[in-house]
């Protein structure tokens, strides 16, 4: 069987006496696709910060890739995409080339320069988000949806195993959302990418992900998204501490 | 035109340091102002003044021959890496850093050139600029410097690029983000320096900003904006310089106006530019 790409043991986390995190035990199947859904302030950023490395745990441990994190030598094995296209600065007058180059910069390493291999591998991540055709735009001249996708091939550039996504669909219009998760489930069933997304769009995702983590401070649930959806309006009012309706609707 | 500045050779020094300074200051430029810390070159050039009044006073009033270049490059680079330790201390009003070292350059520059009981010329000179501040040896320096700045440009683009539009990506794939920004300060604080002779503690921020402001209004990405920014330093350098000297006038003053210039008529362009696109839009 191969290992989980992340394991996370007995976290515990708390920002200045305030418990954020208790007591996590999850782990990220290789090449799964999960969704993390859970309310505001329930934990995820933290969660996914303390995966990236940005965060350190009060207590328990956490490994990617079979190694302790702080022993992981590879960070690019990690691709990260965040809500950038909502807060990112639109005046940078930086091509969409430029932005998904600065992928590459730690692969690359100190002291050395981009090299044609490494142009078409740019090239070739615009050309998996669709986006060839502005490579040569600046990215503040994009539509939201398109500045999201650039920020996927910045991730996608290095050839990650892992890629996290913390909510890149705010303030990104329904139609774009749908494309937006057929680009992903489009990175994992055919490149093989595990994925790990934060989302509040809890209808979308399940139609795609293969496993629904639910976490507020705790983990609440941990399963498939037929399990998910399986789920009463009981349960859900117990993991989001407040009444749920369940409301189903075709769009 | 041209003519004097070829045949004496302080105004040789000028015009040559004039054109390293043209490539060095927007160079950095570029940077500071994609990453919003415009305001750090003027902390800095205050900083510096107060390191050319250290060197002026420990001259006048103990005979100590301190270059006031070396001294005042000395507090700048002093000063570029406490408002890094500040902006660390300060994390959530990282901007306070500034003003802090802004004021302490003043306030120190007034208390040395109190000591030395004023320096007349010499520091109207170093406040606007002077054609003729430049000696062969300052020259020599300056030169060291711009090779060392755009070796170092070229050398860790990508890093700096990478950190400039977007400090937390940068940080997650690894990149040493403090250990560069403070490499970059410190590249700024070089350049500032270097820049005070012609274009005076007052104005030398001004050249590293407004050649960017300009050509940030006509340039597609970010490396064709870095050259186009040394191109309009290059341009008012040399107009600037020229008419301060053919008019009598400090030169710090007729750079900064001819960038005003060249950033007014790159305004009217865009807008000219952008008209029959919304015209075309709209149809």
């Amino acid at each position: 069987m191969t290992e989980p790409v992340v394991s996370m043991k007995n976290i515990n986390y708390s920002y200045e006496n305030k418990s954020v995190l208790e007591n996590i035990n999850f782990e990220v199947p290789h090449g799964s696709f999960m969704g993390l859904v859970g309310p505001n302030g329930g934990g995820k950023t933290t969660l996914i910060k303390l995966i990236l490395g940005l965060l350190k745990p009060d207590q328990g441990s956490i490994h990617i890739f079979n190694e302790p994190i702080k022993k992981l030598k590879d960070q690019n094995k990690i691709g990260f995409v965040s809500q950038k296209a909502n807060t990112f600065n639109k005046g940078f007058p930086a091509t969409v080339f430029e932005v998904v180059s600065s992928g590459l910069t730690s692969k690359i390493g100190y002291l050395k320069f981009l090299k044609r291999t490494d142009k078409a591998k740019i090239l070739e991540a615009i050309n998996q988000v669709g986006m060839l055709e502005y490579a040569h735009e600046n990215i503040g001249n994009l539509s939201g949806g398109q500045q999201q996708r650039i920020f996927i091939a910045r991730a996608l550039v290095s050839d990650p195993e892992l890629i996290i996504l913390d909510e890149p669909t705010v303030g990104v219009d329904y139609e774009n959302v749908k494309r937006f998760y057929e680009l992903l489930n489009h990175l994992h069933e055919v490149h093989h990418k595990t994925l790990l997304l934060v989302t509040h769009d809890t209808g979308t995702m399940t139609e795609y992900a293969t496993d629904i983590v639910c976490l507020n401070k705790t983990l609440h649930f941990h399963g498939n998204p037929e399990e998910y959806t399986s789920l009463t309006e009981k349960d859900l009012s117990q993991f989001y501490g407040h009444p749920v309706n369940i409301v189903t609707h075709n769009h | 035109m041209l003519a004097d500045f070829f045949q004496y050779d302080f105004l040789r020094y000028t015009f040559l340091t004039g054109l390293l300074i043209g490539v060095i200051a927007p160079l950095l430029g570029t940077f500071i102002v994609v990453r919003r810390l415009s305001l750090i070159a003027d902390a800095l050039s205050h900083v510096t003044l107060a390191g050319i009044a250290f060197g002026l006073m420990a001259e006048k009033k103990f005979g100590l021959m301190i270059a006031p270049l070396y001294s005042g490059m000395f507090f700048s680079v002093l000063g570029s890496v406490l408002i890094e330790r500040l902006r660390s201390v300060y994390k959530a009003y990282q901007e306070l850093a500034i003003p802090i070292i802004l004021s302490t350059g003043v306030g120190l520059s007034v208390i040395f050139i109190s000591i030395a009981d004023g320096f007349n010329t010499d520091l109207f000179n170093y406040l606007f600029g002077s054609v003729s501040a430049v000696s062969q040896n300052d020259f020599f320096m300056i030169l060291g410097i711009t090779i060392f700045i755009v070796l170092v440009v070229t050398l860790f683009y990508k890093e700096l690029f990478t950190l400039s539009f977007d400090e937390e990506h940068a940080t997650i794939t690894g990149l040493h983000a403090k250990r560069i920004h403070l490499l970059f300060i410190v590249l700024t604080a070089l350049v500032i320096a270097s820049s005070i002779r012609i274009v005076g503690v007052l104005l030398v921020s001004a050249l590293m900003t407004l050649p960017v402001a300009a050509s940030m209004r006509l340039a597609k990405g970010f490396k064709q904006m870095m050259l186009l920014s040394i191109l309009f330093g290059e341009l008012s350098v040399i107009i600037g310089l020229v008419s301060g000297y053919y008019l009598s006038m400090p030169p710090g003053g007729t750079i900064v106006m001819v960038s005003i210039f060249i950033l007014l008529l790159s305004i009217g362009i865009k807008r000219l530019n952008s008209k029959p696109r919304k015209a075309r839009n709209s149809a």
